[in-house]
């Protein structure tokens, strides 16, 4: 198809060459869309839809499992509205059928959830200019997958409108996540126990936690975190999941210094 | 666990959230706070699921004992293997579920 190409090619540079127009207004470019906030919502959206394939059986397995940790339908739900994170809305439920106190799962979370900041910090450059209401937004609906998406839009040029595509990668995440709660906690009580389906759990974490091992200051801080973790089983609440985690990042830190 | 708890619970972990998620906007100024704080961020997610994966395949072993709980070991075993190999998550999560029906049919 090369001699189809080239004229198109060449009649592009000849539109760039042949402008003279005020500064500000670049040429315009025929092959790409005119940018409105719908078209970049739309796209935001449309990218998020593969990653959704994954998180929709979250959706639906937290449901489940906060019936059977004794949380109320309405209770699962608001753990998805308001909490909205889905790995730290599974350790809760382990806290919360332990019967551990409020301070407690609201420390455990904000472990779990310190990783977002990590996030904030690399999306922080490219939202500075928007007004407050879309900050709260954008970091409401910032979660690992949405991120995931949206980083990808801030290396692509035009970012003029580009946090309508964060917002469209966000709100389909949402949407999902919301409406597979629902649906699980519906109909999640009629799964059988004997599929055994709370192993899902720890299956859904061991899958997180592979690709976060990339390096060996990593992996020290996976290994030195879980056998604290195991070591320090009998304390209370979990307490020993969450002083595993301090100091397996501690031991990163020692481990990525040796190097 | 009484309702008052555990809303307390939510309202307080939708706090914590969503602090996490907005303290890079709200305070871009965050990013002089010292290096070793944004390159100790980096190590959470693997510090923090490592205990988790540790301390729920531990949960079956205090409840049952070694010999009632192998058949999840086994499967949690044979889900690393392949979900380090493929590094997906849908190979993680189906073949550690298949592979535990399948050796608990076996357990009988």
């Amino acid at each position: 198809m090369v001699p189809q190409r080239i004229p198109a090619i060449l009649s592009r540079m000849l539109a760039r060459l042949r402008y003279s127009g005020p500064v500000g207004q670049p040429p315009m470019d025929e092959t790409a869309s005119p940018l409105t906030p719908r078209r970049e919502f739309l796209d935001g959206v449309r990218d998020q839809l593969p990653l959704l394939l994954g998180v929709v059986p979250f959706g639906l397995i937290f449901g489940a499992l906060a019936l059977e940790a004794g949380v109320s339908p309405m209770g699962a739900q608001g753990l998805s509205l308001f909490v909205f994170a889905g790995s730290a809305q599974f350790v809760s439920l382990n806290l919360i059928s332990t019967n551990a106190p409020a301070a407690v799962i609201v420390f455990t979370i904000f472990i779990v959830n310190l990783r977002h900041a990590l996030y904030s910090a690399s999306l922080s450059p490219h939202v500075q200019h928007l007004p407050t209401r879309w900050k709260v937004l954008l970091a409401y609906l910032l979660t690992d997958e949405a991120f995931a998406i949206a980083q990808r839009r801030y290396v692509r040029p035009r970012l003029e409108l580009a946090h309508w595509y964060t917002l469209g990668t966000g709100v389909a995440l949402w949407a999902s996540w919301q409406a597979s709660t629902l649906v699980g906690v519906l109909f999640g009580a009629r799964i059988p126990a004997s599929w055994s389906l709370e192993f899902a759990l720890p299956l859904t974490f061991m899958a997180m936690l592979l690709p976060s091992l990339v390096d060996r200051p990593s992996w020290a801080a996976a290994i030195s975190g879980g056998a604290l973790a195991l070591a320090l089983r009998s304390l209370p609440y979990n307490l020993g999941l969450v002083l595993g985690a301090m100091v397996g990042v501690a031991v990163a830190l020692l481990a990525e210094k040796d190097r | 666990m009484s309702p008052g708890t555990f809303w307390l619970a939510v309202a307080g972990g939708m706090l914590v959230t969503f602090a996490t998620r907005v303290s890079f906007f709200a305070l871009p100024h965050l990013d002089r706070l010292p290096p070793l704080f944004r390159r100790g961020l980096r190590f959470v997610p693997p510090a923090v699921l490592g205990a988790l994966v540790a301390s729920m395949l531990a949960g079956p072993i205090a409840e049952v004992g070694l010999v009632g709980a192998w058949p999840r070991l086994a499967a949690a075993g044979l889900a690393a293997v392949a979900g380090w190999r493929t590094k997906n998550a849908w190979v993680t999560i189906g073949l550690g579920l298949t592979a535990l029906w399948l050796l608990q049919a076996l357990a009988g």
